[in-house]
């Protein structure tokens, strides 16, 4: 039990980073294909850290090297956690606590534009992070459970119980995943009001980090969005894969499809579809409970 | 092994009732003494010292002893009988006397209304005598912990505090003697109200601790906090009125003297209306919506009272009272209400802190949010929910309090204490920013215990199946986030040029900083240890039964890799080196950084400031816009409770 | 793997009359979809390896083209795209310039034009990539022998009012030129025969690769 456990985590610190690279990297030939280019290759997200690796890094001060680093190994310490087995309220938790790493590394630097970045993203943080625990929650409702391992075992995939709590997820994936409408606090898209956010006082090593600390997360995520339709059959992993490979291409359309709105716009909107897609089937299973 | 004969149990009442008596005596000595000498930061220590160490051996006793219903006692009560009535005379005449003082008449009514009928109940013999006056529980113990240190600490604080805050207020008149006997006698009136079980003394000690913090508020005398103070008095008066209705109710009634009795019986309607009068003093005293002005108000006294009233004391005698009549609540109206008043603060609250600057103000409306959390878990009545609230109560104290000693020793060092002067406090004042780090880390950061209770609160509302509460507590910790790391993030940043302020914390306020932020550090690992020894007990006694842990063991194995985490990243950065080949460079300004990160360069080839002021989000969550409809919703909701269940049982 | 895969660029404006500067937006429209080279317009200078320079250098913005030069971590190039960046141009004489961008930063490439074609500075930039591969190389060699190693902690963030001094407070961080003095001269001593010490970043090219 214990030895699958560390195996699992080391398989997640192994892989996530090549998945998430080259997922990210699919994501950029779809968004070129819908701008009718043909973009970079799918390994481009490789060679842009293996780039950053080898420039010098600046640095504004000491400690942000320190709260960049702390950011990584959070983050993969949650993804870990998660694809581990462990307690989806505490994979949450560490989630916001890493994403906390990254503002402070931000707000160190004393930039405007780093400093701009990061109040946005504690305000996309406080967009999704009640969806996030709603997820926690929701599972536990349809399965009677907060641990993943328990989780996956379930006889019928989530989705059938909880499907508002997926379509809050998919919503919030936009910001979490730093998609069009919602990518106020750095945007994959360079050159623009905020410059690069979050990440404008980052260079070389420290940027590299950030990158692969993405790649992670963006696995988890697409974890997440598996678990929806994980069952203890083992064909519904083909579903799950499924699953995430649409919502990855409908993440990248909404990407392609809307320009960036404000943030208050962002608040309403991301608040009013959680409390209208999860409340309401939270609600109602509380009903049916 | 712990053998335990009557000897000890003697012992034990002797020390609480040193614990009950000396700190009055305290007050005494303090009142004679010279203001601000040595002699007096002396005696504060050493009797403070004596007081907690006194605490702490009654609660160690306490814990460690298997039958916590042999600390039980009934005295001859005669003579505590008179002096509880005269006192209360005292009380009421005083607050009378301060009323007309400062036309503030309203007051009168309020004091007359709770007081004059109780007194004609005592008076007539119509009480019931109750079996006990003094039981020491398990949660008492746990409350006397929190008082004895916590409450300690922060009097211990006062004393090098009160010092430094009249060399820099010299308009204010130098009181600070009345200021600390005033904190020792609040002192006494917690300790007397945790280890009384008959109501009548409850409410005798109730009322103390309302004219005490009603005094304390009002210290500088402008107009400001007389009119506070008064708003803090006549709220808790309000809720003193509540209190005696529902002790004449228990006593004339349905004859209960003792709260162990009440909490002990079987909920019907009318044992649901002292609760609910009781619940409803319970809202308030810890300041909930509509009642949380008073404690907003509360910030203009020095800091030292405000760290006692919003950590330790005041507002936790509220949530204890709420979660002593918890198990009854469970599953009723009363309930009910009381969650989703609790659950509709922690959200509103929240939202109301992100739009202050003011470092108090983000502390109290903090604390205002976090007693919403509280009150919630304790109004489900269920087991789970006990266990988040009592947990909540510890850790909120420590963090509380250390983040008040720290802002005002701040606003000593620097002259404000704004959020946004707060810019850079890792530079300027390294040795403060960094315990107040520790302090907001403990208030909202995984793996903190603050965070540890919420993650226990959300457990028990998605198991009693609240979801309404489980909906605010989720947007609430969103928004608890926000104002937290946004405050977080002003204290972190690295300013360039700037100065190291002289750090003039006196010693004997790190005396009191220095314990906690460990307390805090400590109570990280510490916590499954604490569900064990202390929080499972109550348990036991509040619902004769027990819960699996809440939090299970490989969820507490994972914590503790993350606070080893939390330690180790930043030593080993140091020692492995990491980034130590990194060149230093200036911060991007779009190329016209002036070099200091501060200012730019305009068309004009002027330098100009740059400064990057936190978002409060005025617009959308301001107090104008936010403060009156929550306290008439919650006030709605209070009304309904009371005319429900109260009226429903005649 | 090679670090010419990823070349980020970062376009500032000298003091084009934006003939130039629209033909390099031009050449990162999907029309010529330079993405397909790794290519991205980054707009900071912190993420960028190649500063596109247009126009010629005015005394206002000379100041800023240098802190921008200077806040580029290494290796970085620098392409003068348009005959104005590249000598001053038409401008060359008026009062207010100061000539072409290597008056104030080293330029590798020197792309010519007026209005330079976006096939021109394509092939600009990817002539700057195979500079920045051969800086890297060089870079690597004098990261060994310590050049940038700076201790950070020792520069001046924490000061007491006596250190205080506005005029020298960032000269340790903006000479790199010192810096990589102090590096020459540490590889001289330690080196025997090879590498060869970093030569100036200003003449590692020659002019006028145009299409």
């Amino acid at each position: 039990m214990t030895v699958s456990i560390i195996i699992k985590a080391i398989l997640y610190v192994l892989l996530a980073p090549f998945i998430g690279g080259l997922l990210s990297g699919i994501d950029r030939v779809f968004s070129a294909r819908m701008q009718g280019r043909q973009g970079p290759p799918v390994f481009q997200p490789f060679y842009d850290v293996f780039k950053l690796m080898n420039k010098q890094t600046t640095v504004v001060n000491g400690i942000q090297v320190l709260f960049v680093t702390a950011y990584l190994i959070f983050t993969i310490f949650t993804g870990a956690l998660f694809f581990a087995g462990g307690d989806m309220l505490l994979v949450f938790f560490a989630l916001s606590m890493s994403e906390v790493m990254m503002v402070l590394a931000a707000f160190s630097t004393n930039g405007p534009y780093s400093i701009m970045g990061a109040q946005r993203e504690l305000l996309q943080m406080m967009c999704y992070e009640p969806m996030t625990l709603l997820v926690a929650i929701g599972f536990y409702y349809a399965n009677g459970s907060f641990m993943v391992n328990d989780l996956i075992h379930a006889s019928v995939p989530a989705i059938v119980q909880i499907p508002g709590f997926f379509i809050g997820f998919v919503f919030i994936l936009i910001i979490k995943l730093r998609k069009s409408p919602f990518d106020l606090s750095t945007s994959h898209h360079m050159h623009q009001e905020m410059v690069k956010g979050l990440t404008t006082d980052l260079s070389g090593g420290n940027l590299a980090r950030v990158e692969i600390a993405e790649w992670y997360d963006t696995v988890l995520m697409m974890g997440i969005v598996g678990m929806f339709f994980i069952t203890n059959n083992p064909i519904s992993i083909l579903w799950a894969v499924i699953a995430c490979s649409v919502v990855f291409f409908l993440e990248t359309l909404i990407d392609n499809l809307f320009p960036r709105v404000k943030y208050i716009t962002m608040l309403k909107v991301t608040w009013a579809v959680i409390l209208v897609f999860a409340g309401t089937n939270l609600l109602i299973l509380n009903v049916l409970k | 092994m712990y053998v335990k004969g009557a000897n000890t149990l003697a012992n034990i009442l002797n020390v609480v009732n040193f614990l009950i008596l000396f700190p009055f005596i305290m007050a005494i000595i303090i009142g004679f003494l010279k203001k601000a000498s040595p002699l007096r930061s002396a005696v504060i220590i050493i009797g403070g010292f004596t007081i907690m160490a006194a605490a702490i051996y009654v609660a160690v006793n306490v814990l460690m002893s298997g039958n916590k219903a042999d600390f039980v006692y009934l005295e001859n009560t005669e003579l505590h009988g008179h002096i509880v009535v005269a006192a209360e005379i005292f009380l009421m005449g005083l607050v009378c006397f301060l009323s007309i003082k400062y036309k503030k008449f309203y007051a009168i009514i309020f004091s007359l209304v709770g007081t004059v009928p109780v007194l004609w109940m005592d008076l007539t013999g119509k009480a019931v005598e109750g079996f006990t006056h003094v039981r020491i529980d398990t949660f008492a113990a746990v409350m006397y912990l929190i008082v004895g240190v916590v409450g300690i600490l922060i009097c211990i604080y006062a004393s090098g505090y009160m010092k430094d805050y009249h060399h820099h207020h010299t308009d204010v008149q130098d009181r600070s003697n009345y200021f600390l006997a005033l904190m020792f006698v609040f002192l006494g009136a917690m300790f007397g109200l945790i280890s009384s079980d008959n109501l009548g003394w409850i409410y005798f000690f109730w009322e103390i601790t309302s004219v005490c913090s009603f005094l304390m508020i009002g210290y500088t005398r402008t107009q400001e906090a007389v009119d506070n103070s008064f708003r803090a008095l006549w709220m808790n008066l309000l809720g003193g009125c509540g209190f005696a209705a529902g002790l004449m109710y228990c006593n004339m009634n349905l004859g209960i003297a003792n709260l162990s009795q009440l909490t002990d019986s079987a909920p019907s309607k009318f044992v649901l209306v002292p609760v609910t009068l009781f619940a409803f003093a319970a809202l308030t005293k810890s300041a909930q919506f509509p009642f949380s002005k008073w404690l907003l108000g509360a910030m203009v006294a020095p800091t030292p009272s405000s760290a006692l009233l919003h950590s330790a004391t005041m507002v936790k005698i509220g949530v204890y009272m709420l979660i002593r009549i918890s198990p009854i609540m469970y599953n009723t109206l009363t309930g009910i209400m009381i969650t989703v008043i609790g659950g509709f603060t922690f959200f509103a609250a929240s939202l109301l802190a992100i739009t202050v600057s003011d470092g108090k103000k983000v502390l109290a409306y903090s604390t205002i949010s976090n007693l919403g959390l509280i009150t919630a878990c304790a109004g489900t009545g269920t087991t789970e929910g006990v266990w988040a609230a009592v947990m909540l109560v510890l850790f909120h104290a420590v963090s509380k309090s250390l983040l008040f000693q720290t802002v005002g020793d701040i606003e000593n060092c620097m002259g404000s204490r704004d959020v946004e002067d707060m810019h850079g406090l890792i530079i300027k004042l390294p040795r403060l920013a960094f315990i107040m780090m520790i302090g907001i880390c403990g208030m909202f950061m995984a793996p903190f215990g603050m965070l540890v209770s919420k993650w226990a609160a959300l457990k028990a509302f998605v198991d009693s199946g609240s979801v309404w509460l489980v909906i605010f507590l989720v947007f609430g910790s969103g928004s608890t986030l926000f104002y937290w790391a946004k405050w977080l993030g002003k204290i972190c940043t690295v300013i360039h040029q700037s100065f190291e302020l002289e750090d003039i914390t006196p010693r004997s306020e790190m005396v009191s900083i220095f314990p906690l932020t460990s307390l805090i550090v400590i109570m990280c690992f510490a916590f499954p240890w604490m569900s064990t020894n202390m929080i499972q007990p109550i348990l036991d006694e509040a619902f004769h039964t027990n819960i699996p842990d809440v939090i299970g063991g490989s969820d507490v194995i994972i914590m503790m890799i993350m606070v080893t985490m939390i330690f180790l990243i930043p030593i080993g950065s140091r020692f492995l080196a990491i980034g130590k080949n990194s060149k230093m460079t200036m911060s991007y300004v779009a190329g016209v950084n002036a070099g200091d990160d501060r200012h730019y360069i305009d068309s004009f080839g002027k330098e100009r400031a740059l400064y990057m002021s936190n978002w409060y989000m005025d617009e959308f969550f301001g107090e104008k816009k936010l403060l009156l409809p929550c306290i008439i919703v919650a006030a709605v909701l209070v009304a309904v409770m009371l005319i429900i269940v109260v009226g429903g049982a005649f | 793997m090679k670090i010419s895969k990823s070349p980020w660029v970062l376009h500032y404006d000298g003091s084009s009359c934006n003939g130039c500067d629209i033909e390099v937006l031009a050449t990162m429209t999907p029309l010529y979809d330079v993405e397909r080279f790794g290519i991205i317009n980054t707009g900071n200078p912190k993420h960028a390896d190649v500063l596109l320079l247009t126009g010629g250098v005015n005394a206002q913005t000379a100041p800023v083209i240098r802190q921008l030069y200077n806040m580029m971590p290494d290796p970085k190039v620098v392409v003068a795209c348009g005959i104005c960046a590249c000598d001053g141009g038409i401008f060359k004489e008026c009062y207010n310039i100061l000539g072409g961008a290597d008056k104030v930063v080293p330029v590798d490439v020197y792309v010519p034009g007026c209005a330079v074609r976006p096939e021109a500075l394509i092939q600009g930039v990817v002539k700057a990539v195979g500079i920045l591969e051969e800086k890297r190389k060089k870079l690597k060699e004098s990261m060994k022998a310590g050049y940038c190693m700076v201790d950070y902690s020792k520069m001046a963030v924490h000061m007491t009012a006596d250190d205080y001094d506005p005029s020298t407070q960032y000269d340790a961080i903006l000479t790199e030129e010192a810096l990589r003095e102090q590096a020459e001269e540490k590889m001289k001593a330690t080196a025997k025969p090879t590498p060869k010490p970093a030569a100036p970043a200003a003449d590692n090219s020659g002019k006028g690769d145009n299409a």
